[in-house]
C-alpha cells in the first residue's frame, strides 16, 4: 500500500486556536510517553492502550463538539477524555490505582469516567459503547434535549454484531448520535483486510441509511472540519451520522502485545504522516508557529506532565474497608 | 379481587407508565402484537409508540439502548422475551449495566427495569425452555427478582423502577393464566422472601414457576399428616437469608425446589447458606428438586419427567422423614 503524502495545505484556523490544537495533542502524545515510561516501572499495572499516533481524532474532533454533549469512548480513552477536560493529574492517579483517580482506583487506564463532564466511560468490551450511545442519544430525543452523543470506537467493533443493531436503531429512530470510528486498520493484530470482506467501512453504515463521511485521520485540520460538519447535521435534528478517521497507531496495541503482526517499515511510513509534526510543520510555514515557541509549549506540557505524575505518586489507595461501596445503591 | 398474573403484570405497567413520563417500554412485539404473551396488550393504543417501542430482533442493542437511557435520565422498562433470548444481551447486562456503578467510583447509576419469561412446561422444546434466573442472581451489581403471585406480579414493577439500579424480573410463563385474589393494599416489597404456608415439619423453599408445584406437594403432604412450610425467595438476588434461616430454624429439614439445573444452581446456593449459618439445626440432611441435568425435551411425558414435579418434591420429604 503507498501511503498519501503527509497533511498539508493552508491551515484555515486563527492562530490560537491552532496552537490550542497543538497544544492538546502534545499534551495527550507527553502523557502517554511518560505513562509508558510508568508502566515500565510498575507504577502502572493491568492493561494501558496507548493512542500516539492517534491524537489528531480526539483532538479535531472533541473540539468540534459543545461541552453540554456526551461522550462515549473505548478504552484507548486517554486522550478524549484529557481533551474533554478531565485533569491530566485524575488521570495519571486514575492509571496509578489512586482514589484521587477519576474512577476512585477501581477503574485503571480503561475505564475513566467522568458524570461531569458527561463522558460515559471508559468501555472495554468493543463495541461496548455503542448501543448505550444509542439509549443515551434516545433519552435526549424524548426529553427534547439538543445535544449530541458522540461514540468512539475502532474498526474492529464494526465486526461485531453489535455495531449493525445499534446501526440500526439509530437510524430507525433518528436518533442525535454522531459514531466516530478511529480506523487504526488493526483490531489488536488482526488487520482490516484479514477480518473483514467489505473494507470500506463507509458503506456498512450507509447500509443501515446512515450519511457518511470519510476523513484522512492524521491531519487535524481534516478531522475538525469534517467532525464540525457531521455533528452540526445530528444537532440539527437530521438523525445519526458516521465518520471513518483513517489513522494509525504507532505504538503496539497495549503494552503486553509484542507487535509481531505488522511490517516495522509500515510503522515507519506512517510516522512520516505523523498528525503533530505534520501540523506544526504546517503552521511553521505559515509563519503562525516559531520553534521556540514549540520548544516552550513542550516545555509548559512537561510540567504539566510531571505535576499530574508528582499528584499520583503523593494520592492515597482506597480503603480497603470501601471495597463493597458502590456496588449498588446503599 | 380476582385477576390473572397477566393482567396484574399490565396493570403494574400501566400505573408505571402513567405516573411518571420518563418511563417507556421497549422489546420485541411489545407494541402492535401486543407482547407474545399478551402482558402488554393495549398500551400501545393507550400511551403511543414513543413509550410503547416495538424493537427489531436486536437483544444485544436494545437492551444496551435501555442502559444508555437510563443513564441519560429516562426510566426504561426493556422487555426481553424470554430468558433464551437474553442470552444475546448477556454482555451488555453483564458488563455494563451491573458494573457500572462501581466500575465509576460510584458515578454513574442505571435505573433500568429488565423484565423476561423464564421456564419450561409448555412443550417448547429445549430451546425455549430454559430457567437461568441463576446466572443473573450470580452477578453483583444486578437485583433479580422471581414474582411468582398475583401480588407480587401487580406490585414488584414499581419499586423495581424506583431503584437506582438494574433490576432484572423474571416472569414464569406458566404463572401469567393463574389466577388469584388482589389483597388491597398489595405489597410494594422487593427486599424479602414470603412464608406462602406455614408449617413445622419441613421447610419447602423455592421461587417463580415452581411455587405452585410447591404448594401442590405441601396439600399432598398435609393428607399425609406432613405439615410443610413453604418459602417463595421473590427475591433471588440479594437472597433474604433471615427468612429462609427462621424457616430452616423452625422445621429443621429442608428441600430447594428450584426449575434450574441442579450443578451449580440457586438451589445449591441456598443449600449452601443454611450449611453456613444453620447446620447444628437441621436434623436431616437437606435434599432439593431441580430439574434432570438434560435438555428440556418437547414430548410432553419427556419434559414432565425433566421438570420438578409435587410427586417429586413429595418423595423427597419423604425421604428426609424417613
Amino acid at each position: 500500500m503507498t501511503l498519501a503524502p503527509p497533511p498539508s495545505g493552508r491551515v484555515p484556523w486563527e492562530r490560537e486556536f491552532a496552537l490550542g490544537m497543538v497544544r492538546d495533542m502534545l499534551r495527550i502524545r507527553r502523557m502517554e510517553e511518560r505513562a509508558a515510561e510508568l508502566y515500565g516501572e510498575q507504577k502502572i499495572r493491568g492493561f494501558l492502550h496507548l493512542y500516539i499516533g492517534e491524537e489528531a481524532v480526539a483532538v479535531g474532533a472533541l473540539h468540534a463538539l459543545a461541552p453540554e454533549d456526551n461522550i462515549v469512548a473505548t478504552y484507548r480513552e486517554h486522550g478524549h477524555a484529557l481533551v474533554r477536560g478531565m485533569p491530566m493529574r485524575t488521570i495519571m492517579a486514575e492509571m496509578y490505582g489512586k482514589r484521587e483517580g477519576c474512577s476512585r482506583g477501581r477503574g485503571g487506564s480503561m475505564h475513566l469516567f467522568d458524570a461531569r463532564l458527561r463522558l460515559y466511560g471508559g468501555n472495554a468490551i468493543v463495541g461496548g459503547g455503542l448501543p448505550l450511545a444509542v439509549g443515551l442519544a434516545l433519552a435526549d430525543k424524548l426529553q427534547g434535549v439538543r445535544r449530541v452523543t458522540a461514540c468512539f470506537f475502532g474498526e474492529g467493533a464494526m465486526a461485531e454484531g453489535v455495531f449493525h443493531e445499534s446501526m440500526n436503531l439509530a437510524a430507525l429512530w433518528q436518533v442525535p448520535a454522531l459514531f466516530c470510528c478511529e480506523n487504526n486498520l488493526y483490531a489488536m493484530g488482526t488487520a482490516l483486510a484479514r477480518s473483514e470482506s467489505q473494507t470500506d467501512l463507509c458503506i456498512k453504515a450507509a447500509a443501515y441509511k446512515v450519511p457518511t463521511l470519510k476523513v484522512d485521520g492524521q491531519d487535524v485540520v481534516a478531522v475538525h472540519e469534517v467532525a464540525k460538519e457531521a455533528q452540526q447535521q445530528v444537532r440539527a435534528g437530521k438523525g445519526p451520522f458516521f465518520v471513518e478517521f483513517q489513522t494509525y497507531r504507532y505504538r503496539a496495541h497495549s503494552m503486553f502485545d509484542p507487535d509481531l503482526y505488522r511490517d516495522k517499515k509500515e510503522i515507519e511510513e506512517w510516522k512520516t504522516r505523523g498528525p503533530l509534526h505534520s501540523f506544526t510543520a504546517r503552521l511553521k510555514a505559515e509563519g503562525k508557529l516559531a520553534e521556540e515557541q514549540f520548544l516552550a509549549l513542550d516545555a509548559e506540557v512537561a510540567r504539566e506532565v510531571e505535576d499530574a505524575v508528582a499528584y499520583a505518586e503523593a494520592g492515597s489507595w482506597e480503603p480497603v474497608e470501601d471495597l463493597t461501596r458502590d456496588v449498588t445503591a446503599p | 379481587m380476582k385477576t390473572s398474573y397477566r393482567e396484574a403484570m399490565r396493570a403494574a405497567l400501566r400505573e408505571a407508565l402513567a405516573a411518571d413520563p420518563r418511563v417507556f417500554l421497549m422489546g420485541e412485539d411489545v407494541g402492535k402484537y401486543g407482547g407474545s404473551y399478551a402482558v402488554t396488550k393495549g398500551l400501545l393504543e393507550e400511551f403511543g409508540p414513543e413509550r410503547i417501542r416495538d424493537t427489531p430482533l436486536s437483544e444485544l442493542a436494545f437492551v444496551g439502548v435501555g442502559i444508555g437511557a437510563a443513564l441519560g435520565g429516562m426510566r426504561p422498562i426493556v422487555e426481553v422475551m424470554t430468558v433464551n433470548f437474553s442470552l444475546l444481551a448477556l454482555d451488555q447486562i453483564v458488563n455494563t449495566a451491573s458494573l457500572y456503578r462501581h466500575m465509576s467510583g460510584g458515578q454513574f447509576s442505571v435505573p433500568l427495569v429488565i423484565r423476561m419469561a423464564t421456564g419450561a412446561g409448555r412443550q417448547i422444546a429445549a430451546q425455549h425452555s430454559h430457567s437461568l434466573e441463576n446466572w443473573y442472581a450470580h452477578v453483583p451489581g444486578l437485583k433479580v427478582l422471581a414474582p411468582a403471585t398475583v401480588e407480587d406480579a401487580r406490585g414488584m414493577l414499581a419499586p423495581a423502577l424506583a431503584d437506582p439500579d438494574p433490576v432484572v424480573i423474571f416472569e414464569h410463563a406458566q404463572l401469567y393464566n393463574v389466577e388469584g385474589e388482589l389483597p388491597e393494599p398489595w405489597t410494594r416489597d422487593i427486599k424479602s422472601a414470603a412464608v406462602r404456608k406455614q408449617g413445622s415439619a419441613v421447610s419447602l423453599i423455592t421461587y417463580g414457576g415452581s411455587l405452585p408445584k410447591t404448594l401442590a406437594a405441601a396439600e399432598l403432604l398435609t393428607g399425609e399428616g406432613i405439615d410443610a412450610e413453604v418459602v417463595d425467595l421473590r427475591v433471588l438476588r440479594p437472597l433474604d437469608d433471615a427468612t429462609i434461616m427462621a424457616s430452616v430454624v423452625k422445621c429443621r429439614r429442608a428441600v430447594v425446589v428450584d426449575e434450574g439445573w441442579k450443578t451449580g444452581s440457586l438451589a445449591a446456593e441456598v443449600m449452601a447458606r443454611i450449611v453456613e449459618q444453620a447446620f447444628y439445626e437441621l436434623d436431616a440432611p437437606l435434599a432439593r428438586v431441580c430439574s434432570e441435568e438434560v435438555p428440556i425435551p418437547y414430548a410432553r411425558h419427556m419434559e414432565e419427567a425433566a421438570l420438578p414435579q409435587p410427586a417429586k418434591i413429595v418423595a423427597a420429604v419423604k425421604g428426609l422423614l424417613a
